[in-house]
């Protein structure tokens, strides 16, 4: 009913930060058509681009498969049964998310010889990526109202009736939102894939610019690679239109009752075992027996200390210059939502769903053609960093935004103050401490990027991440721990944030 | 201190029209009540006089001088016109002082402005409290300090008390009318509880469907209300058809003296629930007794007319004498108010006072 004003200065910004989002698309796309068609159906019309989709999207369905089944059962026995232990089992079952998935790759070629192809990357990637489905169902479980599993109960339907027709219908937006993540994850995943030679899209991407500066060839293929993305994307703006969004009716937050798991506990208890074994430990191991000979190599230390001097400065550069494009976008969604505002929406989310391979390849074109001055600095590289992570910081400006209700605004004006006394007394101070959350979760996502920084770092500059790359293509195992023990040792903060924002770790309320 | 005037006001949001030209006069130093039911416009008006939106027509003057119509919107900063909204909106990061010192300058923030304000609302010495640290009713008294720091022309007050529950709802609302009228503020309270509008404005303003149906004292609004449906929105009525002749109508329920400018012919009378008296003795209609609805402090009679028409009676003791299914007497006090005739059936009124 109420109708915000219009904010053409806000909307200026958030089109022109948008824009700069999408330059590596738009380059994308330009460079792609200049080799004209005929190129490209050569390149496009062969048995290893159909091979490459076959496996690409295989790989995707199969790990995204697998983490629903894995995700799903493992929040319902953590929200919904007697498992003893619930609350660290919970922990347990999201912690794979610190462990970025060519840390894992690495730790698992480290330790069992010939671990390569197609199923060693499904095991890998699922055991990296089902926390993302875990996570926003076991929020949704507990969240969900009681109640109408209860009345479901009272008309008469059994308890596999009920968590059939009642409770998956309740978790399905979170289950979907979830496995779409996982399924772009695992198309966009350079790491895992390569250290694994599990040929895929953004291996064979990166091969063909690597080896033979190929660009017509990793042009098409990426092309391939973007449609493939937007297809899901769209399915995801299908399925979340159709599940609507199912709140609860009011009322008081009240746990549901918990399933009796009896003597099953115990085979439960050891698949969940089992899989954190697999998920945490062989990493854990792994790293843990190569840390020791990769700390003592001579001159090790100030390698490590020179990476991790770099892999600050680019991402406080890419944070910093992402912070700069989210702050008008993630307020006029805040403020402002409309057909418009949720356009920009979704072309800031399309370029982060795209592969890091192909924004760095597309940039690195962009900077070589059209942007010299800008080719082979850091800049290039917080550009990409932007285009990435742009999104995560819109979403963390908006919701700092609703710390601020326009109604408070309005009172304050209404006490003589003017708009611009408003933002500095009142506005600023509810949402910065959000806006720094923001920013320090890009700056850490930055941290462990990999396909991309590997592409645009200026010669010469290594960060964490490629130090890694380069030592565990060599089989220099031991060199290459630190640098993996460091980036584990980065992710944990925001996963440690993702896992206490779920509420996975919240006292229990006494029924 | 200022008198606000507002004319002709009209404002749309795209197809709807949320005031239909709006005439009020909000007289200086008066708490004046805008009652209606909800989607009526009232938050609109209110929001409108804030300076929050920008009017389509019409005019709002503040002691005479325009600050919104004719091509000018004074913004909201500039109007020196302070509100209170539903839930209080106190600034979560200040303190209840730096609250209600928000709107003050710095040299008066320094006096003892703030506490004097503090102490109107009846929390002196909560200066130093966060406002997470005061419960939902201090949140308010905390939110009409504020707005009346800086003295503004209007403090504006929108249904300030409805997410409280009802007992600390009467008492604070008395406060607040106590605090405006100590503080000589000129008030305008936004709501849609007749009961709240009746017992705390000095004048009474009815909207519906973005206009205004009347304004008056609470008491005219609710002795004299120009037709059936403001009847009934103030307060429980009784709507009989009646004849009139000589002033005086023939109705079921005897016949009475009326008030209110009719001509001879059919018309519709308003008799108030407690104008029914349940006499002891023949001298009166005889009714049965349908229900007893107890409220502790009265209790409401539902009775049926030897012709079948359904009446209420309100009854101060405790009704014993009155069982459901017994025959009484009843007869009317004072004089019935009487409206143009209208087709709608007395019972469906009271049905829909009752829900």
């Amino acid at each position: 009913m109420r109708r915000l004003a219009p904010r053409p200065a806000l909307l200026a910004a958030s089109t022109a930060a948008v824009a700069v989002a999408l330059i590596p698309l738009a380059y994308l796309a330009v460079r792609t058509a200049e080799a004209g068609w005929d190129r490209i159906a050569a390149e496009l019309w062969t048995e290893r681009v159909g091979l490459l989709a076959l496996r690409s999207i295989g790989l995707a369905a199969v790990v995204t498969t697998a983490c629903v089944l894995l995700g799903v059962g493992t929040a319902f026995l953590v929200t919904r049964t007697d498992l003893p232990g619930r609350r660290v089992f919970a922990v347990l079952a999201a912690l794979p998310l610190a462990v970025p998935t060519y840390i894992a790759a690495f730790a698992w070629v480290s330790t069992v010889p010939r671990w390569e192809g197609f199923w060693p990357a499904v095991l890998v990637l699922t055991l990296c990526s089902y926390p993302y489905v875990l996570l926003p169902v076991a929020a949704a479980l507990r969240g969900a109202d009681p109640a109408q599993e209860e009345v479901s109960r009272s008309l008469g339907r059994s308890g596999w009736q009920t968590f059939t027709a009642v409770t998956l219908r309740q978790i399905r937006p979170a289950t979907a939102a979830g496995a779409l993540l996982v399924a772009l994850y695992v198309l966009s995943d350079f790491g895992a894939v390569s250290i694994l030679r599990a040929d895929t899209f953004t291996r064979a991407i990166f091969v063909a610019f690597d080896m033979g500066f190929d660009r017509t060839g990793a042009l098409v293929l990426s092309c391939v690679l973007v449609a493939l993305t937007v297809l899901l994307l769209t399915g995801e703006t299908a399925t979340r239109r159709r599940g609507a969004r199912y709140s609860r009716l009011g009322g008081a937050r009240r746990p549901a009752s918990r399933l009796p798991l009896g003597p099953a506990r115990w085979p439960v208890i050891a698949v969940l075992v089992g899989v954190a074994g697999l998920a945490l430990g062989v990493p854990a191991v792994s790293l843990g027996r190569r840390l020791a000979a990769g700390v003592s190599r001579p001159g090790a230390l100030a390698e490590v200390l020179a990476a991790a001097g770099n892999s600050l400065t680019v991402s406080l550069a890419g944070a910093a210059l992402t912070m700069l494009l989210a702050l008008p976008l993630g307020l006029l969604t805040a403020r402002a939502p409309g057909p418009l505002t949720s356009l920009l929406d979704r072309l800031a989310y399309l370029a982060h769903a795209l592969p890091g391979v192909v924004i760095g390849l597309s940039l690195i074109f962009f900077g070589i053609n059209v942007a010299y001055p800008l080719y082979q600095t850091w800049w290039l590289l917080a550009l990409a960093y932007a285009t990435l992570f742009l999104p995560l910081a819109v979403g963390a400006v908006a919701g700092a935004a609703a710390q601020s209700p326009v109604g408070l605004e309005e009172v304050a004006r209404s006490l003589g103050r003017g708009p611009w006394t408003v933002l500095r007394t009142v506005t600023l101070p509810l949402i910065l401490p959000g806006i720094g959350a923001g920013a320090a979760l890009v700056f850490l996502t930055g941290m462990k990027e990999l396909p991309a920084t590997l592409l645009l770092r200026p010669t010469g500059m290594d960060t964490l991440a490629t130090e890694l790359w380069t030592s565990t293509a060599v089989g220099a195992y031991a060199a290459a721990a630190p640098y993996a023990a460091l980036l584990v040792a980065i992710s944990a903060l925001p996963t440690w944030l993702l896992v206490a924002r779920s509420g996975l770790l919240d006292k229990e309320e006494r029924a | 201190m200022s008198e606000v005037v507002l004319s002709g006001v009209v404002k749309r949001y795209g197809q709807v029209t949320a005031l239909a030209g709006v005439d009020v006069t909000v007289p200086s130093g008066q708490l004046t009540a805008v009652l209606g039911p909800s989607g009526c416009g009232k938050t609109t008006l209110l929001r409108c006089l804030a300076g929050f939106e920008r009017i389509d027509a019409g005019e709002i003057l503040i002691d005479g001088s325009r600050v919104a119509g004719g091509g000018r919107h004074l913004p909201a900063h500039r109007r020196n016109i302070a509100v209170v909204p539903q839930e209080g909106a106190l600034f979560p990061h200040l303190s209840v002082a730096d609250n209600v010192g928000y709107g003050l300058d710095r040299a008066t923030r320094r006096s003892d402005r703030v506490e004097e304000v503090l102490t109107l609302v009846g929390l002196a010495g909560y200066g130093a409290r966060m406002p997470h640290q005061l419960s939902g009713g201090q949140q308010q008294r905390v939110a009409v300090a504020r707005a009346l720091a800086p003295r503004p022309s209007v403090v504006l007050l929108d249904e300030p008390f409805s997410a409280l529950d009802a007992g600390l709802r009467a008492g604070l609302r008395h406060d607040v009318r106590e605090a405006l009228r100590a503080d000589g503020a000129t008030g305008v309270l936004v709501t849609h509880d007749q009961g709240e509008a009746l017992s705390v404005a000095d004048k009474v303003v009815v909207l519906r469907d973005g206009r205004v149906i009347q304004a008056g004292a609470p008491t005219a609004v609710y002795r004299e209300p120009v037709d059936a449906w403001v009847a009934g929105f103030v307060g429980d009525a009784v709507l009989l058809p009646a004849v009139v002749e000589q002033g005086s109508a023939r109705t079921a329920l005897g016949v009475l003296p009326v008030t209110g400018p009719v001509t001879d012919g059919p018309v519709t009378v308003l008799v108030r629930p407690e104008q029914v008296r349940v006499v002891a003795g023949s001298a009166g209609v005889t009714a049965s007794v349908l229900r007893h609805d107890f409220h502790g402090h009265d209790a409401l009679i539902g009775l049926r007319l030897a012709d079948g028409t359904r009446i209420t009676a309100r009854i101060l003791d405790g009704g014993a004498a009155c069982p459901v299914g017994g025959q009484v007497t009843v007869h009317v006090d004072g004089p019935a108010r009487a409206f143009p005739a209208q087709t709608t059936s007395t019972t469906s009124v009271l049905v829909d006072l009752a829900a």
